[in-house]
């Protein structure tokens, strides 16, 4: 009895709306869990810009500092460090810094940097994210003759050369980041900030 | 149910309880009057163990969070206080830590005696699905857990292993930032990482360890012979090579049991540290992003894994093909369609595919554990090859094959990997390349060509009626 008149149209189609609002509510209900695992306001606001005196730096050195949990590295290059830029050109993957999202656009250069003489850089290999050691030394024995220093990672055995763009045929396919930068006076960057112009120096 | 002469109406607290849940209904369907087959050898020990383990794991667990601080100041130094300062805690934290690892060498030993019988073949497809889901939740978890002491090597191997996402084109470092929740391994992640590892993931894991019993107990267990005991019943309807579950394997198992908790406690109180496998040295010196450890290798469990993505040069490739290299498992049943489910009655090339595949599987933990030098590197590459010409093989001896088709798949498979060597091929490493291409080639002579020369390589044995022993 109670199957006569069964009213089919009728009820494929309060099948289909039930599911259409059931589903909508739950989409509704996961939207909120899914996004809270974005980083929170304070995981946002956290990483004030870091300030560095280059007095500190002596030639050749490389010191690091920490900027958004991440090491950033300064370098005062030497004369030799700089020569040596140019002789690799054909030993890397980037060499005139192409990929826009690697540099600000006052670091696309040879030098990648807005003083040839101090690069910034992040120091986290942009393979898998480890922190490549430093091996300044030209001609490194470890490293080959036609070394002009730079950087090894451990993990995967990415290569940068001195202004932290990656060598061909690495793990890595992209040169180390430049974060944004600027000058505050001569001899104070301020890392972490910039104008669009990337300051004076 | 009345006209069974067993079956006696009960009175008293259990038949009280059996007209409101089906206690002893259970009881007979999964333990008393589940049949077995009577000729479960050694490698069935391996499914009870590893539910053992997971109790071991919970329990220790629950413990373990009474006392840890999932904060990134306090993880670390709350690890050492369970180690040092809670009473027993040294005790709980090692049967915690010993019982991951465990966990891994007991599962790989079942997965491997699943295709070692076959019992994985029809009508087992979904347990063995159910299996391969516990295997991955169970991989989430171990990853998860690893993240918690935040050590130096947890740090840094959840720093790549996340990173292994932000390979993926256009949406990867969108997915990296919402995994984490910073912008770098931070406190949030480690949070959420110890939400997931103690509520999220043990969650799932025991709701599919029910799903993977219940299928089994459905269709009933294979057995070394691969022969249905269900074909063959007596006349009250019981497998005539069929014993009750309980008390014949539970007090089986529970040998199992006794041998495996000797080994398990001779770990946990003379080497818990496992040689620097199962807890790595880095992982004593707290976290540091700034300095990341020598060499990052993964807990060996993962390290087969991982050689197959290190022997890619490509970055999203590679996470593709150790992604694969897991997927690729959930198909057997549909690769392996060869009607003969032991290997006690398959031919010798199956026999050696599958010697050969466990060859290479171990290999490549081993591998995935050193620097990565060019040797090992491409070593990699070959027994990654070897590992994925497995799943081709499964398919290819399903059924015995004609000898121009055998020959033509041959040439076609080792023309595809020696267009590979040629295109990268270096005179520097020009040793390595051609004598590590002898691996894969050698492996497809002897399960592909060799049985069409002599035939009995290739041909697999009358299975008998009823089990053998």
């Amino acid at each position: 009895m109670a199957n006569q008149g069964v009213n089919r149209g009728r009820r494929r189609f309060l099948v289909a709306a039930t599911s259409v609002v059931g589903g909508a509510g739950v989409a509704a209900v996961a939207a909120p869990m899914l996004a809270s695992l974005q980083p929170s306001a304070r995981a946002q606001a956290a990483g004030a810009p870091v300030e560095v005196d280059l007095r500190e730096i002596d030639e050749g050195q490389r010191i690091s500092v920490e900027w958004r949990g991440q090491p950033i590295w300064v370098v005062r290059r030497t004369e030799e460090m700089l020569e040596g830029l140019s002789k690799i050109t054909d030993r890397l993957r980037d060499p005139d810094s192409e990929v826009e999202d690697q540099q600000p656009p006052y670091a696309q250069n040879e030098h990648r940097s807005i003083d040839p003489e101090f690069l910034v850089v992040v120091g986290i290999c942009t393979h898998l994210g480890c922190s490549p050691s430093y091996r300044p030394e030209i001609g490194d024995p470890e490293m080959g003759s036609a070394w002009q220093g730079g950087w090894l990672c451990g993990c995967h055995g990415s290569r940068f050369d001195m202004a932290g763009r990656v060598y061909a045929n690495m793990p890595a396919a992209t040169n180390l980041v430049v974060p944004p930068y600027k000058y505050l006076t001569d001899d104070v960057i301020l890392v972490g900030e910039d104008d669009e112009e990337g300051g004076t120096v | 149910m009345a006209s069974n002469p067993d079956e006696k109406i009960q009175g008293g607290f259990l038949g009280w309880v059996d007209a409101r849940f089906p206690l002893s209904q259970m009881w007979n369907d999964h333990l008393a009057k589940y049949y077995a087959p009577k000729n479960f050898n050694f490698w069935y020990f391996f499914g009870s163990l590893a539910l053992l383990v997971l109790v071991i794991q919970i329990v220790t667990g629950i413990v373990l969070t009474m006392f840890y601080k999932p904060d990134a100041e306090l993880a670390f130094a709350s690890v050492e206080y369970i180690m040092r300062d809670v009473e027993w805690g040294w005790l709980i934290r090692y049967m915690h830590s010993t019982g991951a690892s465990m966990f891994f060498v007991v599962v790989y030993l079942h997965m491997f005696r699943a295709l070692l019988y076959g019992s994985y073949k029809k009508p087992r497809e979904l347990i063995w699905i159910f299996g391969m889901l516990i295997y991955v939740v169970l991989m989430a978890e171990a990853f998860a857990g690893y993240l918690l002491p935040w050590g130096q090597m947890s740090y840094w191997g959840a720093q790549v292993i996340v990173n292994l996402f932000q390979t993926i084109p256009y949406i990867g470092p969108e997915l990296v930032t919402w995994i984490r929740g910073d912008f770098l391994l931070s406190d949030a992640t480690l949070n959420r990482f110890f939400a997931l590892h103690v509520v999220a993931l043990p969650l799932v894991l025991i709701l599919l360890v029910a799903a993977h019993i219940i299928a089994l107990h459905e269709v009933g267990s294979n057995n070394p012979d691969g022969v249905e005991i269900k074909a063959n019943k007596d006349e009250n309807g019981i497998p005539k090579d069929g014993i009750p579950f309980h008390p014949y394997y539970t007090v089986k198992d529970i040998v199992g049991v006794g041998v495996f908790l000797i080994v398990f406690f001779a770990i946990v109180f003379f080497a818990p540290e496992g040689g620097g496998y199962f807890l790595k040295p880095d992982n004593f010196i707290p976290s540091d992003p700034l300095v990341t450890p020598e060499l990052i290798p993964p807990v060996w469990y993962f390290t087969s894994m991982y050689s197959v993505l290190r022997s890619v040069p490509d970055p999203f490739l590679g996470v593709v093909a150790m992604g694969a290299a897991v997927v690729i498992l959930f198909v057997i049943p549909w690769l392996d369609r060869n009607p003969v489910k032991s290997m006690r009655y398959r031919s010798f090339a199956a026999k050696f595919n599958l010697a050969v595949f466990v060859i290479a599987f171990v290999i490549l933990g081993w591998l995935g554990l050193q620097q990565a030098t060019t040797a090992v590197s491409d070593m990699s590459l070959r027994f990654s090859q070897v590992y994925f010409l497995f799943f081709f093989l499964l398919w290819f001896l399903s059924r015995e094959r004609s000898a121009w088709f055998s020959i033509l798949a041959f040439l076609v498979l080792v023309a595809i990997y020696t267009f590979y060597d040629v295109a990268r091929f270096d005179a520097d490493d020009a040793a390595l390349i051609m004598w590590g291409w002898l691996i894969p080639t050698v492996y497809l002579f002897v399960t592909m060509v060799a049985p069409v020369f002599a035939r009995g390589l290739g041909r697999d044995r009358p299975v008998p009626q009823r089990v053998t022993s």
